[in-house]
């Protein structure tokens, strides 16, 4: 029973995403065949142009358009991409690699970081505390694309230790680029996504710490004997996972507007990218696509935090 | 097996940015435990007894200053309990269940005590000594009701077989009969040759099970008092210290009467 409303929860929810992304790209002023022909406007002519539209099928109502949209998808089939002149599949399937090589490891690691950071902050206090306080705020308060920049500027043009874009070397078929190469041209990305999550975390695991910290079973262990790092690795890492979880899983979606970004300043060739240029040249399938597999992540982050919560904390199991 | 002189506790605390002010919680108090006793501590709440218990244990936050001096079986322990005392020659029976980690199975929480203290035994054989099951390893602490987490927390206690039992309001929220379990229980350890400190406001209930009365008013010791003497109704004619004379007239049962 809770299954199938949750199924239908889900469908609502993609249903209400691709209908409000669908109007939001009728309303935006950029004409798809415009953005579609380019320079090479100049030599087309508006009866051309017509049948360039009518052959993607966006001279009909926007309705139909839709409607025609919905069916094709529930058939298996999510479009063709006019930025890629490719399947929209296709395009997914290309880029979905990358992207998460980029989010989800900077997601991972930025919960790996900041818990251990939140923990150190507690258990060391006094100067560490105040250090890793400053840095988090410090970072909190940091847009992405600046950091970004920022790294690039100091590691890759000042100090040339890490290239300056894209997933491999330039000119090199994404096939023939080793694994080394590929690492090598991550670690920028990954280390800017990363130290943007990173300070979310800390700090949420920093204060429930502390709270736990002042607690009467902390107390009971100390009277027991128990020493600092004892007392965090039973006492406080349980108590403050279920505060750092939640914060994880609300960060998925942070996470993929960073990456958004950090993408761009990199030319990564994830889906980040790929959302950008389907928004600047008015590419409705592919933007759906990825507005929908976004969806489901989201909401798959946190109906992941509503199950990890009960393996967390028996209170919430009701058992 | 304990003996305290003139201990006095402060607390530092800033005023603003750099202005510090102290306040003062224990002043100049003296008192012992011998082995075979047990010792009570009553006063209202803020009097200071559970801080003199953190102070005996060493686990007074960072900002406290103590002087005078704390000595265990002979050696000095005001300046931090030394690791091999704490937990195993002296343990702190605390007050309620919010003391058991609420995320952590009973069994877990006791192997932990268990390897904290150094003490021997399986848990299931401990818990078997204060009458619990083996099916109570895998409760959590919210399964517990108080006379059990109380039963837990003594288990825990115990397992190390400590000397001195420093037990912080051991009995609060009981029902007379767990509350009159947990007295017996700590009187069996002092007649077992271990010396308690039991700290306690409710004075009635512990006296059967105490040897002496330590009254502890605003930080100050004033009155120690031996348990039989607060007899008879109404006068408590044999007690020495006017407040011990005061605050027995005013309980319940001897007049209530909290002006006499």
């Amino acid at each position: 029973m809770a299954g199938i409303f949750l199924i239908l929860r889900q469908i609502l929810l993609l249903s209400l995403v691709s209908a409000a992304v669908f109007a939001l790209m009728k309303v935006s002023p950029v004409d798809p065949v415009d953005a579609y022909l380019g320079p090479a406007i100049a030599h087309v002519s508006p009866e051309q142009k017509a049948q360039i539209a009518a052959s993607w099928g966006i001279d009909r109502p926007a309705h139909e358009q839709f409607l025609a949209w919905a069916g094709h998808l529930l058939s298996g089939d999510p479009g063709h991409s006019t930025t890629y002149n490719a399947p929209v599949l296709q395009v997914l399937g290309d880029r979905i690699g990358p992207s998460l090589a980029l989010a989800g490891g900077a997601w991972a690691l930025s919960g790996l970081l900041g818990f251990a950071l939140g923990l150190l902050a507690v258990a060391a206090g006094g100067w560490t505390d105040r250090v890793i306080r400053l840095y988090c705020y410090v970072l909190a308060a940091t847009p992405t694309f600046w950091l970004a920049m920022l790294l690039l500027m100091v590691f890759s043009v000042r100090l040339g230790w890490t290239p300056i874009c894209c997933a491999g070397p330039v000119g090199l078929p994404p096939e023939e680029v080793s694994f080394a190469q590929k690492l090598h041209h991550l670690a920028l990305p990954l280390t800017a996504l990363t130290l943007f999550g990173v300070a979310q975390i800390a700090l949420h695991t920093r204060v429930k710490l502390a709270e736990v910290m002042q607690s009467d079973y902390v107390l009971m262990a100390r009277a027991q004997g128990a020493g600092q790092w004892d007392i965090i690795w039973h006492h406080g890492m349980r108590n403050a996972a279920l505060p750092a979880v939640t914060a994880l899983m609300a960060s998925v979606g942070e996470m993929i507007g960073g990456s958004i970004l950090a993408e761009q300043v990199f030319a990564w060739p994830g889906l980040g990218r790929a959302t950008v240029d389907a928004g600047m040249k008015g590419d409705v399938p592919l933007l759906l696509a990825i507005a929908l597999l976004t969806t489901l992540v989201v909401s798959g982050g946190n109906l992941m935090a509503d199950r990890l919560y009960t393996r967390l904390d028996p209170r919430m199991s009701g058992r | 097996m304990l003996s305290i002189r003139h201990l006095s506790l402060r607390f530092r605390r800033y005023q603003g940015l750099l202005r510090q002010s102290q306040v003062t919680r224990l002043s100049d108090l003296s008192l012992d435990v011998a082995a075979g006793e047990v010792l009570a501590v009553a006063g209202a709440s803020g009097a200071g007894k559970s801080l003199l218990a953190h102070a005996i244990l060493g686990l007074l936050p960072p900002n406290a200053i103590t002087e005078g001096a704390i000595t265990f079986q002979g050696r000095r322990i005001d300046q931090g309990c030394p690791p091999g005392l704490r937990g195993r020659r002296i343990a702190l029976v605390p007050q309620q269940i919010s003391h058991l980690d609420p995320l952590a199975r009973v069994g877990d929480q006791l192997t932990w005590a268990l390897r904290r203290t150094k003490a021997k035994g399986a848990p299931v054989e401990i818990l078997a000594r204060f009458g619990l099951g083996p099916e109570v390893l895998r409760l959590y602490p919210r399964h517990l009701s108080g006379g059990m987490a109380r039963r837990v927390l003594l288990a825990m206690v115990s397992a190390a077989a400590p000397d001195l039992l420093i037990a912080d309001e051991p009995t609060a929220g009981l029902d007379p009969e767990n509350r009159d379990m947990v007295l017996a229980l700590l009187r069996g350890h002092a007649t077992r040759g271990g010396a308690v400190l039991l700290i306690t406001h409710d004075l009635a209930a512990a006296l059967p099970f105490s040897d002496r009365v330590a009254l502890l008013r605003d930080g100050e010791l004033c009155g120690m008092e031996d348990a039989r003497d607060f007899t008879g109704t109404g006068t408590g004619a044999a007690l020495c210290s006017p407040f011990a004379r005061a605050l027995w007239r005013a309980l319940p049962g001897n007049g209530f009467d909290a002006n006499a």
